[in-house]
């Protein structure tokens, strides 16, 4: 499907008390689930705004993933439980919960065909479950330090990503290693503060699979104040190779939290600092082709299944939908008096 | 600020004399050291460890956790070794300490700006015009150091920089209580004496020098004339005691458990100083500033300080020199329960919190809270005239008594404030 970034729209506003920190939308794309600080999962209908709380977790959630086939809504929060929900069912009970890291869960992933959950963390672990009943699998040594993103190609190659900005690309039968990508320019270490800051705070292959894109912070000059730039690294996962740094056009100070790849070639990100920020890019040439200055900071990014919309959760406690076409205008035969 | 060198004050005469490696000093003088006398000191010499956690450390992520609530952020709060307390999951080797810990939670220093936040958690006061009031390591060291100690009585230990000499620490105190930096835990550069200088040769130098120096400075003498000349003296001295500082000769396994980064270093150099006789000896952790990304840098700065920080007041206890140290963690101020747009906080002096261990301290003790999201004191509020107070009381030193500049008295402790008696022991 085509899409025209320069059109870009709210279409939604929904409304929590609390900062969110990160959102999901479902298979079928008509409900949103956002984390918030208050520990809950807010599951919104888009269409009415109606929420459903999921209450469970006793801390931040920012990992969301979902099953269709086990009609499963799957979270992971920063004490490193893990918790199954019936899908968008009316009670919001967890099915399971399992401890599964060693402080932060950081995120989730399902493989496309969604036998298997992967969730990665402050253990420094890649960790694989089988689904849907969340029985150990595997786990993934080898990053050595904070792992903070994870995602499943379609073929069910797995990317994993730390704060150091290491990439592994995992052969996950094997357990092995089959290349990395370099994306050590979104990590630092602040000599000044004498601190890390950093890491793959987004990150998403393409539908087909040959693009991965690595969202974060670059050329910090203050980690304490977070005074950066944002950045996406965009590899061709099938070799490994950086093919663009795709940067802001315009001046931004901040980090680049979510990103994802539309299937017509544009790679699309958020960003939080100072204010917020939503960028296309061309796949192709690599030029941010259209920014959309957002109302604050947004701390995360996800596409629908069909392409035409973005869900982002925002410090501000609200959760925003946009489409990124123009507003349809009603067809005629809409419009028209009945029986004429 | 500029020692008053006509002032015939008591103390002056026996910083003078200690300063110059002279014998006993008046009992006029040591009248001042409170009721500890020199003798006794050296049998159980008091000391003092500052651990600076720089930049403003946040009592939500350490030792006022507020889990579940608009401020609490995504940590829990762990039980510890002292019933009933509570304090952050990020320090779980601390939590096993803490029945050695007092807690003071009502912390208010009403003062959010870095430097002027120091000087208050330093001195016990307000910046004020006109007058500069010594650190608390200054004071300790004028009050407590043995005079036939070969080391400085207070030694500042930061994460970087060349090292040197505090002069401004100790105000009219004068240098010889000021601070000696030790940048990066690293002996002063150039102290050791060159290979191509002989002994007899550098002998020889130095009495020149302090011929010339005697001849300058007589009547005309200033901080800056005596803070010169202290120096050489203070280098002279350091020159005989470099395998102190040298922490190589710990055992491997010992320098483990401290931890190989920087503040593992330093806190072991730390130890190693308090045990050759430092009175005074302050390890800076940095930073703490987190005004974005504070739970991701909290969990890394804590991983630090942690293991670290409960690894050297453990030593300290098994050395049975516990007792007779008296272990502070401050900071500059706490951060604001308010998380921001930026997963920071910001400085916050309204309500934050301070941990004290050892010499004169009741362990396990918690003293003042704050309200359910920790944005207020509800109960037990202090300031840091009251904290220097405690310090002082704890080393069974009198904060009502006064120091002596240009002849005026100036009382040791704000007089506006009092020692903390719920946390002495």
């Amino acid at each position: 499907m085509t899409i025209d970034p320069s059109r870009t729209r709210q279409s939604a506003e929904l409304k929590q008390p609390v900062p969110l920190l990160g959102a999901r939308f479902d298979p079928s794309g008509k409900f949103v689930y956002a984390g918030g600080q208050d520990n809950a999962i807010i599951r919104w209908d888009i269409a009415t705004g109606k929420k459903t709380a999921l209450v469970g977790h006793a801390s931040w959630v920012r990992a969301i993933a979902f099953s269709a086939k086990h009609q499963l809504a799957i979270s992971g929060d920063y004490h490193g439980k893990l918790l199954f929900w019936p899908l968008n069912a009316a009670e919001s009970k967890p099915l399971k919960s399992i401890d599964a890291h060693d402080g932060w869960l950081r995120a989730c992933a399902v493989s496309v065909d969604q036998a298997t959950l992967v969730t990665c963390g402050n253990d420094g672990l890649v960790k694989l479950w089988s689904l849907p009943d969340g029985k150990p699998l595997k786990s993934l040594p080898g990053h050595g330090c904070h792992v903070y993103n994870v995602a499943f190609r379609r073929d069910g190659l797995l990317a994993s990503a730390d704060l150091k900005g290491v990439v592994k690309l995992w052969d996950i039968a094997k357990g092995a290693v089959v290349r990395e990508c370099d994306a050590k320019v979104l990590y630092k270490y602040d000599e000044g503060f004498r601190a890390d800051i950093g890491g793959v705070r987004g990150m998403a292959f393409n539908p087909n699979g040959q693009w991965l894109a690595c969202a974060g912070i670059t050329e910090v000059s203050n980690a304490f104040a977070g005074v950066g730039k944002p950045l996406v690294m965009l590899f061709d996962a099938t070799t490994g190779k950086l093919k663009h740094a795709l940067k802001p056009k315009e001046a931004f100070q901040g980090t680049a939290w979510g990103v994802a790849i539309h299937p017509a070639g544009h790679v699309i990100a958020t960003g939080g600092g100072n204010g917020g920020a939503l960028w296309f890019w061309s796949l192709e040439m690599g030029e941010n082709t259209f920014t959309l200055k957002l109302p604050v900071n947004a701390r995360d990014l996800d596409m629908s299944a069909d392409g035409t919309r973005l869900a982002i959760p925002f410090a501000d406690g609200a959760l925003r939908v946009y489409e990124m076409s123009a507003k349809t205008s009603p067809s005629w035969w809409q419009v028209q008096p009945a029986g004429k | 600020m500029h020692p008053f060198y006509a002032c015939s004050s008591p103390e002056h005469a026996l910083s003078r004399r200690a300063f110059l490696g002279a014998g006993a000093a008046s009992l006029g003088a040591m009248a001042l050291a409170g009721p500890l006398a020199a003798g006794e000191l050296k049998k159980q010499q008091k000391r003092v460890l500052l651990v600076w956690l720089s930049g403003g450390v946040s009592q939500l992520e350490t030792w006022d956790p507020k889990p579940g609530t608009d401020t609490g952020g995504p940590f829990r709060a762990i039980p510890t070794s002292a019933t009933g307390t509570h304090i952050c999951e990020l320090l779980p080797h601390t939590a096993k300490q803490m029945h050695r810990i007092a807690v003071i939670r009502g912390v208010n220093t009403a003062e959010d700006d870095h430097g002027k936040g120091a000087v208050i958690m330093h001195t016990g006061r307000r910046t004020e015009p006109g007058l500069d009031y010594p650190h608390l390591g200054s004071v300790m060291s004028k009050m407590l150091a043995p005079i036939d100690c070969p080391l400085p009585g207070y030694v500042s230990i930061t994460p970087k920089g060349d090292g040197g000499f505090g002069k401004t620490d100790s105000a009219f105190l004068g240098p010889k209580f000021a601070s000696v930096v030790l940048g990066d835990g690293k002996a002063p550069a150039n102290l050791i004496r060159p290979e191509s200088l002989t002994e007899a040769a550098d002998a020889k130098r130095n009495d020149i020098r302090r011929m010339l120096d005697k001849n300058f400075a007589a009547g005309r003498k200033t901080a800056e004339t005596e803070a010169y000349a202290e120096s050489y003296e203070q280098a002279a001295q350091l020159v005989k005691q470099t395998q102190v500082f040298d922490i190589s000769k710990e055992p491997p396994a010992q320098r483990d458990r401290y931890g190989t980064h920087d503040f593992g270093r330093h806190c072991l150099l730390a130890r190693r100083l308090l045990e050759h006789g430092v009175t005074f000896v302050k390890v800076t952790h940095s930073n703490y500033d987190t005004h974005h990304e504070n739970f991701d840098f909290h969990i890394e700065q804590l991983g630090e300080f942690d293991r670290t920080f409960a690894t050297l007041l453990d030593d300290l206890a098994q050395r049975g020199m516990l007792d007779s140290t008296l272990v502070v963690v401050a900071s500059e101020f706490g951060r604001t329960p308010r998380i921001n747009r930026n997963y920071g906080r910001d400085h916050w002096s309204k309500a934050w919190s301070v941990a004290l261990a050892g010499c004169g301290i009741k362990g396990g003790v918690v003293h003042g809270k704050t309200n359910a999201n920790g944005t207020a004191v509800t109960d037990g509020q202090v300031n840091g005239g009251h904290l220097f107070h405690t310090y002082l009381r704890a080393m069974k030193l009198n904060p009502e008594k006064n120091h002596y500049h240009q002849g005026r008295p100036i009382p040791m402790g704000d007089p506006k404030a009092e020692a903390i008696k719920e946390v002495l022991a």
